[in-house]
């Protein structure tokens, strides 16, 4: 009989303890692991919130800024770009598409959209995925209307379903452009971006609906024009908030913006998407630092639950460890089984922690993607995941060593009878 | 075993203390041959314990010589004693001695992971050592099969005392140190159990030495140790002084 098969007799033999204290191991293991993975994915789902987007550009203001209206349609554009100086940019040979977009409207506290169809061939999140339908299609005529999933959940609409926009951006706004109904052509799928909340129609929608208002303010009925007027009129929008853009090649980035700085005829701003979005994750991101943390501490205490628990076992084993000497045991057999103990633990409770983790991946991954749109995605462990685990195993083993030491002194001085 | 010297201990001049001045063991001779069956009676306070740590090789004395089967135990490290024991001694005490966790088969084959030439010895007898385990239990008229898939804290203290003698046996060790095993036991099974010892002694040519303070069974052995009287240093049983009532 080995040592180590004495070490895991002898376990046995405590199993409930034992199994306790893997377990206590296996869940702080599985917590951490689990809290790095929501960690890494969402930064990633956050910090690729728009991918392929070389440049965003809109009125001159901080990137923050800009970031957060084009982006996330948080806050307000400090002013719109023309429309000739959008076309005059976006005709730069370096181009390779633009995506318009335009706010100001809303819908039951969602944020509508005016875009081309262009977001749809061209608008890149994630890791390079298109914005796809869960129903319907994109819009068309004028008076349609594509929702986010959120929106479309929400608000409980379907395909077909006639929505009146308001506006501004306020919940309950007192301008209601219920003179000109849309109607709802596609549903989105999610994205787990700010996509899931807005309601995009399109350019020409959006011009429809204040074709008829002067100076900001709604006409007066003897000046209005009918939803089906308007349709049949030029609908070219004098001016959008802020566009997307696509390089022919990433080398042009710089060269670009500083173009879209400089501008003479009006005070513009580029940014990259990706340089911000990383600004901004840094900002709102430090939570989840304080929860690895956290999460760190609680394995600490897991292997301190097992130093206790092994400390504990060794007054009340010192009857074995005697028998084990009169036997023919040296003192260093007792240590090594007293470390092959701790081992056991740090082991069996660092892969119980991976199984349950990867358990738990598998089950919620396809809820935590049909419902928030972030893609956990199921990899073998990576490096950190590996130093973790090897940490563990040897934090337990050092840990070990303390009681193994007391045991291999207990042993020295005990030889074959048990003085206490 | 190629030593042929007759004495398989021999003690001379030995002192021994646990904290440096009063000495607990003094012996000036002893000496115990091969085959011996001695009975050393020694009741509590004799140095009792201190002797099977010598004699184990657990402790060293001060002053003196433990030899062993020729080893003079002093003169080894601690390792080496360690290793001496394993391969020449088996013990058994007053109780507990099994390991809780493992099967009857296991606790007996247990001090033959520890020791190398009492494995061969039972590899030179052609069987298996849970063979050899068998082999003993049923010597030791423990031979119920059921009795094997049975956890050992379920046996009863006969039993267990039975299972420990199989264990000091296998492998046939020189030497078989009983440390009042037949304490537990009653009346009717003590004899018994001793004479299963002795047979088994006999078979595997082990000398035992036999401690109790337990004087009626002096006379089922070759020879009997008073170790109060061969031990200088031993505490004389104390004297109760009986105080009258109107005193208190």
């Amino acid at each position: 009989m080995s040592v180590m098969k004495l070490a895991y007799q002898s376990l046995k033999n405590r199993r409930t303890t034992a199994l306790l204290t893997i377990f206590s191991i296996a869940i702080s293991v599985a917590l951490l692991l689990g809290v790095e993975k929501v960690r890494v994915e969402a930064k990633n789902s956050f910090t690729s919130t728009v991918s392929g987007t070389d440049l965003i550009v809109g009125a001159r203001s901080s990137s923050l800024n800009l970031l957060l209206y084009s982006v996330f349609h948080i806050g307000n554009a400090t002013n719109n770009i023309t429309w000739e100086t959008y076309q005059d940019l976006s005709s730069d040979p370096a181009v390779a598409w633009t995506i318009p977009i335009s706010l100001g409207d809303s819908h039951k506290g969602y944020r509508v959209v005016g875009t081309s169809q262009d977001m749809f061939k061209h608008f890149l999140y994630g890791d390079k995925e298109h914005l796809s339908f869960v129903d319907g299609k994109p819009f068309n005529d004028v008076y349609d209307a594509v929702l986010g999933s959120e929106v479309a959940q929400t608000l409980g609409y379907h395909i077909g379903a006639q929505i009146a926009l308001s506006h501004g951006i306020e919940k309950k706004s007192l301008q209601s452009h219920d003179d000109k109904p849309f109607h709802v052509t596609g549903i989105l799928a999610p994205t787990g971006t700010p996509m899931d909340r807005v309601i995009m129609i399109s350019l020409g929608g959006m011009e429809a609906l204040h074709i008829d208002w002067v100076n900001g303010a709604p006409p007066v009925a003897a000046f209005a024009i009918s939803a089906e007027r308007a349709r049949a009129m030029h609908l070219q929008p004098s001016s959008i908030t802020a566009y997307y853009v696509g390089l022919k090649s990433r080398i042009a980035a710089f060269r670009y913006q500083r173009s879209v700085n400089e501008y003479r005829q009006e005070a513009l701003s580029a940014i990259l998407p990706g340089v911000a979005l990383g600004e901004l994750w840094k900002l709102v991101g430090s939570a989840e630092k304080a929860l690895l943390v956290v999460s760190g501490m609680v394995v600490v205490a897991g292997l301190l639950g097992m130093l206790t628990t092994i400390l504990t076992s060794l007054n009340e084993r010192r009857r074995e460890m005697a028998i084990l000497r009169s036997v023919g045991a040296r003192p260093w057999h007792i240590f090594v089984l007293m470390i092959t103990e701790s081992l056991i633990y740090g082991v069996v409770g660092t892969a119980l922690g991976f199984a349950f983790t990867y358990g738990l991946l598998f089950a919620v991954q396809p809820v935590v993607q049909s419902y928030l749109g972030l893609h956990l995605a199921i990899t073998l462990p990576g490096q950190f995941e590996s130093l973790l685990a090897g940490l563990i195993v040897v934090g337990a083993t050092v840990l070990g060593a303390i009681p193994a030491w007391r045991a291999y002194r207990n042993s020295l001085a005990d030889g074959l009878t048990v003085r206490i | 075993m190629l030593d042929t010297h007759p004495s398989v201990i021999t003690l001379s001049d030995v002192k021994f203390s646990w904290t440096s001045g009063t000495p607990v063991l003094d012996i000036r001779e002893l000496s115990i041959q091969r085959g011996e069956k001695v009975f050393i009676r020694g009741p509590s306070g004799s140095g009792k314990t201190t002797l099977l740590g010598l004699l184990g090789g657990v402790l060293t004395p001060e002053l003196g010589s433990v030899s062993v089967l020729g080893t003079d135990l002093a003169q080894r490290s601690s390792a080496e004693r360690d290793h001496f024991r394993a391969e020449h001694i088996g013990f058994i005490f007053q109780m507990f001695n099994l390991i809780p966790y493992l099967s009857v088969i296991d606790n007996i084959t247990l001090p033959l992971s520890f020791a190398k030439n009492r494995q061969a010895a039972v590899a030179k007898t052609g069987r298996s050592k849970k063979e050899e385990a068998i082999r003993l239990l049923k010597h030791l008229e423990l031979d119920d099969p059921a009795l094997l898939t049975r956890s050992v804290t379920e046996l009863s203290i006969g039993q267990q005392q039975r299972v420990a003698a199989a264990r000091a046996l296998i492998g046939q060790p020189d030497i078989v140190i009983a440390d009042e095993p037949t304490s537990a036991l009653d009346t009717e099974t003590r004899e018994a159990f001793i004479q299963l010892l002795f047979t088994e002694c006999k078979a595997a040519g082990s000398t035992l030495i036999f401690v109790s303070h337990d004087a009626t069974l002096e006379s089922l052995f070759d020879r009997s140790i008073a170790l109060q009287e061969l031990n200088k240093a031993a505490t004389p049983a104390k004297k109760t002084v009986e105080v009258p009532w109107c005193l208190l």
